[in-house]
């Protein structure tokens, strides 16, 4: 074994990750510099600083106003999913038969369809129902794409979850609904979790929906800056950019921690 | 009544508790049916209206897919989407393999670190992506200034609004989502086979291309019509890279549908990609079960 680990291919192969992990990440980093750009236009600071594209975020109502929108329509979308979601995944998983099988897969048809697709049908009947350019047809909409997660990451814990236990409690005189509160979400929640966060962030970056689905009075951050790179590339972006990528590594260490704290619960449980 | 007589007649206890088991599925098929009905009217019905739209409108029949197949315009689109895609997926392929085979195998402190970049870009922002992408490739980008700068270049290159912008863009947006199935089935592959055929006298090339490779083609498959079907649908990166000079399928009918108000073509167009990736999954189903690709997501 280690004497193909240390061979040249193999050297060959770490150095060339290497280089691909810096083509991934370092391109992101470049907001960095262009936020502190004392220019109106997009450019590289030339030995002076400014914070003026950060004073613009704050001047420019737009920008709070589309945060606002969009954590508000994440939020309740990933409400929605999550209930929708977990609920589908604990039927199918207690049911088991090869009609609720299908279900579980059908339900994973968000994720799959291009997003122009269902942007396009979603337009029509919204307009039939009087949900365009709401919040709450946003919100239906983002429900919609966010529910997969959920059904997918639910059902991955459940898995691994003993039947016995509902049933257990079933034997003891607890109602369905008791059984399910009582025995399977203590045990699921970090399914659950994990499915609603990743519902809020397909919601939070979601862009072709919301262009299709609303005009003036729903204006998502993803929409902000989709016209902010539209009209003449401006360097705003960058601010908001160094905002979103910070807040992007925050998250991804809080999952490692995250996986790293289950991974040592589960050990324990399992002593 | 019939049912009142049953009741009688059957001894309790046992009724009861038939009773109590055909509540539980009762509660459970709630479960089930409410999500998948609310699922049915908010995303499937419109989807079917997509279908519907695109043999109705502007009149009834099969008008929109014979202007698909006739016009010269469609067909330039068609072509390109499809060339820049199968470029797309397979260099995303080839990268996303190495990174994972990569990260599989090196040592456990850098396995971290790489983990974090590959989320990382997973995660971040596509527009602020397309965005950061624009900051540099443009014509007095970054890259340009610094070649230029260096004497390297005398006149800025074309680095965007042209395909090879578009492909950068989509094969960075789309290695972490060929890497991260890939490691997951990779995970699965018993480490001690390689070592196994080395030991019975495989070179180290051998021992990838014999054992490791074939078992990994599961992963592979899988990975490969994910990229597919993402890159097939893509529409920020081309839309914001392609500066509308490269126009891919998605942008072409969100067009159609927006500025020429011809929602026929542009339903019709996007009821073939519909059925082209539903023809992809097919592929899939039979290459690997559903269960696996995505509980391991």
């Amino acid at each position: 074994m280690d004497e193909t680990r240390k061979g040249p291919g193999f050297i060959l192969v770490i150095g060339a990750a290497w280089l691909l992990m810096l083509f991934l990440v370092l391109p992101i980093f470049v907001v960095i510099p262009v936020s502190f750009s004392p220019e109106r236009f997009l450019s590289m600071p030339q030995g002076e600083l400014s914070l003026r594209h950060y004073r613009e975020l704050v001047d420019d109502p737009t920008w709070g106003r589309s945060i606002r929108d969009s954590f508000v329509v994440a939020l309740a979308a990933s409400g929605i999913a999550i209930v929708l979601g977990t609920a589908c995944a604990i039927g199918c998983w207690r049911l088991a038969t090869r009609f609720t099988e299908s279900v579980r897969v059908f339900m994973l048809t968000p994720m799959i369809v291009p997003p122009i697709v269902h942007a396009l049908g979603m337009h029509r009947v919204w307009v039939e129902l009087g949900l365009i350019d709401t919040l709450a047809g946003l919100i239906l909409a983002h429900a919609m794409k966010g529910m997969p997660f959920v059904v997918i990451s639910v059902s991955a814990v459940l898995a691994n979850f003993d039947l016995r236990l509902e049933q257990a409690a079933r034997s003891l005189g607890a109602s369905p609904l008791t059984a399910v509160r009582l025995t399977i979400l203590p045990n699921i929640w970090p399914g659950v979790l994990a499915g609603g966060v990743f519902a809020f962030a397909i919601s939070w970056d979601e862009i072709v929906v919301a262009l299709f689905l609303t005009q003036r009075g729903v204006y998502t951050l993803p929409r902000r800056i989709w016209d902010g790179i539209q009209d003449n590339i401006s360097p705003t972006v960058a601010a908001i950019g160094v905002i979103l990528v910070l807040a992007t590594i925050l998250a991804v260490l809080l999952k490692l921690l995250w996986d790293r704290w289950l991974a040592s619960r589960g050990a324990a449980e399992s002593l | 009544m019939a049912v009142a007589g049953e009741t009688v007649a059957a001894p309790a206890p046992p009724r009861t508790r038939l009773l109590g088991a055909e509540r539980v599925n009762l509660v459970y098929w709630a479960l089930v049916l409410v999500p998948l009905v609310v699922l049915v009217v908010f995303y499937i019905y419109p989807l079917s209206r997509v279908l519907l739209i695109s043999v109705t409108e502007p009149r009834l029949g099969f008008g929109n897919y014979v202007r698909i197949v006739e016009s010269t315009g469609v067909r330039r689109v068609i072509w390109t989407t499809t060339w820049i895609c199968l470029v797309t997926s397979t260099l995303s392929l080839v990268l996303g393999y190495l990174l994972a085979y990569a990260i599989l195998h090196m040592r456990s402190g850098w396995q971290t670190w790489m983990m974090v970049g590959v989320l990382l870009s997973f995660w971040v922002s596509i527009l602020i992506r397309a965005f950061a992408w624009i900051t540099l490739l443009q014509t007095r980008g970054l890259v340009n200034n610094f070649l230029l700068d260096a004497g390297l270049i005398s006149q800025p290159l074309a680095l965007i609004r042209n395909e090879l912008g578009v492909i950068i863009g989509m094969v960075h947006y789309m290695v972490p989502y060929a890497a991260l199935p890939l490691l997951a089935s990779m995970r699965s592959i018993d480490a001690r086979l390689v070592p196994a055929a080395r030991g019975l006298g495989a070179r180290p090339l051998q021992g990838f291309l014999y054992v490791y490779l074939p078992l990994s083609l599961p992963g592979i498959i899988a990975a490969s019509i994910l990229v597919l079907i993402f890159s097939l649908g893509f529409f920020v990166t081309p839309a914001l890279l392609g500066g509308g000079r490269v126009i891919m399928l998605a942008e072409y009918i969100a067009l159609q549908v927006n500025e020429t108000l011809a929602w026929g073509l542009g339903t019709a167009l996007a009821s073939s990609m519909l059925i082209t990736v539903f023809l992809m999954l097919v592929v899939l189903a039979r290459a690997v079960s559903f269960r696996r690709l995505f509980g391991a997501a």
